[in-house]
């Protein structure tokens, strides 16, 4: 039998059983468009962590007290608390190293920030001037903080958008008091809306001198050390050179942990590449559980369509010719449920990304290929048993049932 | 010069404990261009014999030659083969594919066998105008009448031009006016040189054939060529 009158047999036999082929096909597109959609729901994670990281600024090194590991909590640092402080000093000692560009000492914490008769929790982050460029915010109003010694505690400070809008809302927040803790502190800039940045909301965030942090939080220790590189390729050394320094100032003690943003993105980068690899074999599970569906249907067309088999091996058709007819009913079956769900799914990707603008939700080409081969696949081989059955069919029995 | 020749062919079905002897030690002999009608009651093996006839059906011992060439030995693909160019089948219940149109039913052992479209169009074309079916190429066997329907299973049987042609009550599903049409038709085909079988319950029917075999318990009680002194069946 010649293949363009199989395939036109098989789309007459497809479209002979409407329901039927519809209820397969859906299965089929429901298992791919899930592959489609959940992958692109993992790798949009991925995307979304690894440009949120980079967001914070480009070639940084960071530096922070223990010696945890990338990975976070360390059960030891948990008995044993950090030996020394990550000072200031430390911090300003990093300025001087060959590579270096800029260093920003970091400390955090949270506090109530009050004016205008209202009041809040926020989170006072304590850096000197050179923070606002490193992490590229951009001031709306106003002016950066004082580009001085950092153990000097002026009273002013930077807030967010939101916490503006929040105290003031229409009325000019640039020269007022606010009482932060403590101490009143007059707002000398105010950051533009960015958006959300690492877990920290950046227009939630109120920016204060670090030594002025530091007192506030009636704490010596700094919650990290930021440094830029003069250029990408210098990290490594830089990095080197700040273990180093650091060390050296802890009299060779290594108690501080410093890490880059290129291994920290690296980590994000594998782990939930391999979340979205998870999330999609899920899926695939999906996509067994339509070709068993196939299976099914297409072991009902044969029992259904045993006269006719009957009839083809009468009218001279070898056994192989009608496993290839029923073969092609399910490889056309899968196929068309893995053409509507690949449409499906990028249409559910699509309207993902159209209710999360920021979410980048795009299936890599790596899982729609896999999706759409394993549909293909999986019909097929679930579409052996039910053929082999049609073909092995006993013409004079088979004749009889009509 | 024989078409069929049948010796000592057994064929036994193992119904649960007991063993059903549908044919026993059987002996025929048809030549080509013959007409013949079998006739006997329900499990007489008639059914089996046209099966057999067909190489639908395998017998556990005997041998069956046709055009003198011994089938039972050839392979299940092999005898479809021989069912392909050599015989063509016509049955009771019509055994149409619904979902094709009558023009693509008749084409189908064509189909099957991988002719070339343009080649199955023409002879399509032929055999609807010799069916007068010309009026119904594109309908479907649900859209046709029940005569209409048994032309379209004839014109099948028929487009590949095999030498012999089997056909089990074929009038069995029709009213007494249409049978005869098809009795006609398939009358018609015999005259042309098909060797015809016909298997009947229809005494009218099976009187018309030249030739009549009443089978009885998987023998042949009966055959009017070999006895031409003897009861001829009712």
């Amino acid at each position: 039998m010649r293949l363009a009158d199989r395939l036109h047999f098989a789309r007459a036999a497809v479209t002979g059983a409407p329901w039927r082929s519809a209820l397969s096909v859906l299965a089929m597109s429901i298992g791919v468009a899930a592959v489609v959609v959940l992958t692109a729901l993992g790798d949009g994670a991925r995307r979304y962590v690894v440009g949120q990281f980079s967001a914070i600024g480009t070639n940084l090194v960071i530096a922070l007290p223990g010696r945890t590991g990338t990975g976070g909590f360390n059960p030891a640092t948990a008995i044993t608390s950090t030996p020394r402080d990550l000072t200031v000093d430390d911090a300003a000692s990093l300025l001087r190293l060959p590579g270096v560009r800029r260093v920003a000492p970091l400390a955090v914490g949270t506090s109530e920030i009050a004016a205008n008769g209202r009041l809040r929790e926020v989170m006072v982050v304590g850096v000197s001037s050179s923070y606002v460029p490193m992490r590229n915010f951009e001031l709306a109003q106003g002016q950066n903080l004082p580009d001085d010694d950092w153990n000097r505690a002026a009273p002013v400070a930077l807030i967010g958008d939101k916490i503006r809008e929040e105290l003031f809302g229409p009325t000019p927040a640039l020269g007022q008091l606010v009482r932060v803790g403590d101490r009143r502190l007059r707002i000398i800039g105010v950051l533009k809306p960015v958006g959300q940045g690492l877990g920290m909301n950046t227009d939630e965030l109120v920016i204060v001198p670090v030594a002025l942090a530091q007192a506030l939080f009636n704490s010596n220790t700094l919650f990290r050390v930021l440094i830029e590189a003069n250029s990408r390729p210098a990290i490594p050394e830089v990095r080197e050179r700040v273990l180093q320094r650091l060390k050296e100032r802890h009299r060779g003690e290594e108690d501080v942990t410093v890490i880059t943003q290129d291994a920290v993105l690296a980590t994000f980068d594998r782990l939930l590449g391999a979340l979205t690899l998870a999330v999609g074999g899920i899926a695939a599970i999906s996509l067994a559980v339509a070709g068993i569906l196939v299976m099914n249907v297409m072991l009902v067309a044969v029992t259904q369509r045993t006269g006719e088999i009957g009839l083809l091996k009468a009218l001279g058709a070898p056994a192989r010719t009608i496993r290839r007819l029923f073969l092609s009913e399910a490889a056309m079956l899968s196929a068309l449920g893995a053409l509507l769900g690949y449409l499906l799914g990028q249409a559910g990707a699509f309207l993902l990304r159209q209710l999360f603008p920021v979410f980048p939700a795009y299936a890599p080409d790596w899982a729609v290929f896999a999706a759409l081969a394993t549909a293909l696949l999986t019909g097929l081989l679930f579409g052996v048993l039910p053929a082999r059955r049609a073909a092995r069919l006993d013409p004079v029995e088979a004749l009889m049932k009509h | 010069m024989p078409l069929i020749e049948l010796q000592q062919i057994e064929r036994r079905f193992q119904l649960g404990d007991t063993t059903v002897n549908a044919l026993a030690g059987l002996n025929l002999r048809i030549d080509a261009g013959e007409y013949v009608a079998v006739m006997g009651p329900s499990g007489s093996g008639k059914s089996t014999l046209l099966n057999l006839l067909g190489l639908l059906d395998r017998p556990q011992s005997g041998t069956y030659r046709l055009e003198n060439r011994d089938v039972t030995t050839l392979t299940v693909d092999e005898q479809a083969a021989v069912r392909s160019a050599r015989i063509g089948f016509v049955f009771q219940s019509f055994h149409l594919v619904p979902r094709l149109s009558a023009a693509e039913n008749i084409a189908l052992p064509m189909t099957l066998a991988g002719i070339a479209p343009a080649e199955r169009k023409a002879r399509v074309a032929e055999a609807l105008a010799a069916f007068g079916l010309s009026q119904r190429a594109d309908h479907r066997p649900d859209q046709l009448s029940g005569g209409q329907r048994q032309r379209v299973a004839i014109a099948r049987a028929t487009i590949m031009r095999p030498a012999l042609l089997l056909a089990d009550e074929p009038t069995g599903n029709l009213d007494r006016h249409t049978g005869e049409e098809v009795v006609d038709l398939l009358e018609g085909l015999n005259a042309q040189g098909v060797t015809l079988v016909v298997v009947t319950h229809d005494p009218a029917m099976g009187a018309r054939a030249r030739r009549q075999l009443v089978m009885e318990d998987g023998r042949l009680k009966y055959d009017s060529l070999a006895s031409d002194a003897g009861d001829a069946p009712r």
